[in-house]
């Protein structure tokens, strides 16, 4: 048996050259066995409307399960991340185009929606009226904004709408208080929308107007990239001069792409901005930025399906990592530390090895603390619930931590990385302390300041994506040819 | 005709600028003309060192290092946390000088180190990539940058309290009053960018430097250990990042998690405005940006200055891209 001759490819990215369809043949055959296969199969053979469908038919059952808070925060907002990240899939999945000032769209129609029916200037319009006018100020502006990408490409093009975001953000807030965008305080006590004489008042019916939105922008993207128009912006992202060569309109597309997008963020500010019943410059800050990209990146860039499922899970867990919730983040902490340990550590006797030595590890320093000072482990536990006794036995956690956690967390970001290089059996060696160290700061520090937590997190996802997975979870791998 | 046309705008600007500074200072004097213009070249040669990263990064990489900024707020930090550490600027236990000299081999010595672990857990594998893929983890590690900064140091303004060090007030000059910490920070720069423009020239590695930057496929062949000399480049612009950190923190005292993003935009409008891949652009281009920046705060609405700074840059990018020094690239396909 002849050994296979050496390859320089590397393995997890697409051959240059070889035939996509042919070369991914092994992982098909692989894809159609098992339980995974049957539901990726019965996926695949379903027919897109019917997925809406389905999708539409569960997310309309929420309410009847959820409380009013509840709904809204994950209800409510996960369609508003898949809104805006269906928006920004159009500018950076379909388009290529790196468009970094896409909140300021998002802040400029929730504002549009606030100005046109509020207290503020004694404007009340209806929702009929508002709305439109949102869309089309959103869009107008980023037709403006994309004028600047007919000129500049790349990078350029990412930092002029990097500017862009923030000098709307400065704008918003030096108005004077009674001024047009309400200053720094932003703007209060925004009408309810009114849409031909009905107006919306609960959760329950913003989550449905919401719904509606969300099916409406789906279905109209989704034809739209399979049009003319679709598959053009496409083929400008693959390669805009040889895009160009086949006589495709580039800079219009670049700039229909951007108004687009612009367009849908519009949309989504001016339903948000009647059912949080105010808006503030803060809102519209880098912060939803980077959580907007992290839903598209990890959906997969250019996958409508893709943005739907990344903002779900992007939506859950930022929701999750609330101040108020620390029990729910505990869950969800580790959770996907154990889902991850099962999924990733093969096979099976480096899995009992790790679990072993890990549960081993803990309790050893736990002992050792214990013994050597009274108050090394005598913390109180953030609020615990049923885990707290599990949790106050097995991390340490001291009374007055100082600034141990803090050198925790610069040592366990070391020892990730360093895990990233090493392979095999230092790999299982090493990954225990860490994990013991990823337990010891979660509770000392990172649960201590959820809001901050979830951008570490988040920050921490795009450059992992990027390095591992850049088509996200369900994009395709593309080959740039150069 | 397209010459003509640019010259006609040029002047325009020209005067306009001139008439500017001419009714401001007949206005409020040539005291705050020249505070403002002191107070514009010591933030320009922080913004010039900012700039002096991303151009060379930008130069071999073709990519915009968003962290960059952050990586500057990180020296910043560095530098005040050996200030700290040596008594602070009221007591410091040993020579002021000396201890001068710590915070910057230290900031820059750990903001190095930064960059080249950043280069290379973060961007090394993307080099073949796609264009925005990079971007995207740049930005990722900026953010993380940031909120690990906010989660450990706290969301509190730091101060460095240089005017209170020993041996350090100020002088007055026809009553323009100058600290001379400021002088200082100015000369410090302008001496740390000599010593990087003989570096880049002299040196094997800066002709290294060099040749990947001009074509890297072409100087791995060559024998260019391409991976060290990125390595290095990111050491070099993260070090100056560093530099420019502790520069800020002693010029202007107050740093917080937060400083890095707008300095770094503004380092690139510098390095953009100079002329991206220019030594001496950079440091020209901080010094407009920085007393763009200043002039705007002193003599219009400081909230505005931001605006006014990303305007120049919007203007120079769709004008001029090629900035004031560059040359024009020859973008081949």
């Amino acid at each position: 048996m002849a050994d296979k001759p050496p390859t320089t490819e590397q393995p997890d990215q697409p051959r240059i050259g070889v035939d996509s369809w042919v070369a991914s043949s092994d992982e098909r055959i692989e894809g159609i066995r098992g339980a995974r296969g049957v539901a990726l199969g019965a996926f695949e053979h379903t027919p897109p409307p019917f997925r809406l469908a389905a999708f539409v038919a569960l997310a309309a059952t929420l309410p009847l399960f959820l409380s009013s808070g509840n709904l809204f925060r994950y209800g409510f907002f996960t369609l508003v991340y898949i809104m805006l990240g269906l928006g920004l899939n159009v500018v950076v999945g379909f388009a290529g185009l790196l468009d970094l000032g896409y909140v300021a769209f998002y802040g400029i129609g929730a504002y549009t929606y606030a100005i046109l029916s509020s207290d503020l200037h004694g404007i009340h319009w209806p929702a009929e009226v508002t709305i439109p006018i949102a869309i089309i100020v959103s869009a107008v502006l980023g037709l403006t904004l994309g004028l600047s990408s007919r000129r500049l490409l790349g990078d350029y093009l990412a930092i002029v709408t990097l500017f862009f975001g923030q000098a709307f953000v400065t704008f918003a807030n030096n108005a004077n208080p009674k001024g047009l965008t309400g200053g720094a305080n932003g703007i209060g006590n925004i009408d309810n929308i009114s849409i031909f004489g009905y107006t919306l008042t609960t959760t329950k019916q913003y989550y449905y107007f919401i719904l509606g939105g969300f099916v409406v922008v789906f279905a109209a993207l989704w034809s739209l990239v399979r049009s003319r128009i679709g598959r053009s912006w496409m083929a400008l992202r693959e390669d805009p001069l040889a895009a160009q060569l086949m006589s495709i309109p580039v800079n219009r597309l670049k700039l229909l792409a951007f108004m687009f997008g612009a367009g849908i963020a519009g949309l989504t500010g001016a339903i948000v901005a009647p059912a949080l019943t105010g808006v503030a410059p803060g809102n519209f800050d880098t912060s939803i930025l980077i959580t907007i990209y992290a839903v598209v990146i990890l959906g997969g860039a250019g996958s409508l399906m893709g943005v739907v499922i990344g903002a779900i899970v992007i939506n859950v867990s930022y929701e999750l990592l609330t101040p108020a919730t620390p029990d729910r983040a505990r869950w969800l902490f580790y959770g996907i530390l154990i889902l991850a340990m099962l999924w990733k550590v093969r096979p099976w006797p480096k899995l009992i090895t790790l679990v072993v030595t890990t549960v081993a590890l803990g309790y050893g320093i736990h002992a050792i603390a214990t013994a050597t000072s009274d108050t090394a482990t005598s913390g109180a536990v953030n609020t615990g619930g049923f885990l707290t006794g599990a949790i106050h036995s097995y991390v340490v956690i001291p009374k007055n931590p100082g600034r141990l956690p803090d050198y925790g967390y610069v040592l366990l970001i070391a020892m990730i990385l360093v895990l990233t290089t090493v392979k095999g059996w230092w790999r299982v060696a090493l990954l225990a302390p860490t994990l013991y160290l990823a337990a010891f700061v979660w509770e000392n520090l990172l649960i201590q300041q959820p809001s901050v937590t979830r951008l570490i997190l988040f920050g921490a996802l795009l450059v992992a994506l990027m390095n591992i997975r850049p088509q996200g979870l369900l994009g395709t791998a593309r080959v740039e040819i150069v | 005709m397209r010459r003509l046309r640019g010259i006609g705008v040029g002047t325009a600007i020209l005067i306009a600028v001139v008439g500017f500074f001419a009714w401001e200072i007949y206005d409020k004097g040539w005291v705050l003309f020249f505070t403002l213009l002191v107070n514009g070249l010591t933030l320009g040669s922080v913004y010039a060192l900012i700039a002096l990263g991303y151009t060379m990064v930008y130069g071999i990489l073709k990519l915009l290092n968003f962290a960059h900024g952050d990586v500057y707020m990180i020296g910043a930090f560095i530098g005040f946390g050996v200030l700290t550490a040596l008594g602070g600027s009221l007591a410091p236990e040993i020579n002021v000088w000396l201890l001068i000299a710590l915070m910057f081999a230290v900031s820059m010595l750990g903001s190095g180190g930064l960059g080249v672990v950043i280069e290379r857990f973060a961007y090394r594998r993307l080099r073949e990539a796609p264009r925005i893929a990079p971007l995207i983890s740049a930005l990722g590690v900026s953010f993380l940058l940031q909120n690990s900064a906010l989660i450990l140091f706290g969301s509190q303004y730091r101060d460095y309290d240089t005017f209170d060090l020993v041996g350090f007030g100020g002088i007055n000059i026809h009553g323009v009053f100058i600290w001379k910490i400021r002088i200082l920070v100015v000369a410090a720069a302008v001496a740390l960018m000599i010593v990087l423009t003989l570096f880049v020239a002299r040196t094997n590695l800066g002709k290294a430097m060099r040749a990947t930057s001009f074509d890297r496929e072409a100087a791995a062949m060559m024998g260019v250990d391409v991976d060290r000399v990125i390595s290095s480049t990111f050491f070099i612009g993260s070090a100056l990042a560093g530099a420019a950190g502790v520069m800020f923190g002693l010029a202007f005292g107050q740093i917080y998690h937060f400083m890095g993003f707008l300095a770094g935009l503004k380092g690139f409008t510098a390095a953009v405005v100079g002329g991206i891949g220019s030594i001496p652009g950079a440091m020209l281009g901080g010094i407009l940006v920085g007393s763009a920046e200043s002039f705007a705060q002193g003599y219009a609405n400081g909230n505005w200055s931001d605006l006014i700074v990303f305007g120049i840059l919007i203007v120079f990018m769709l004008v001029r891209p090629t900035g004031l020094l560059g040359t024009r690239a020859i973008q081949k396909v």
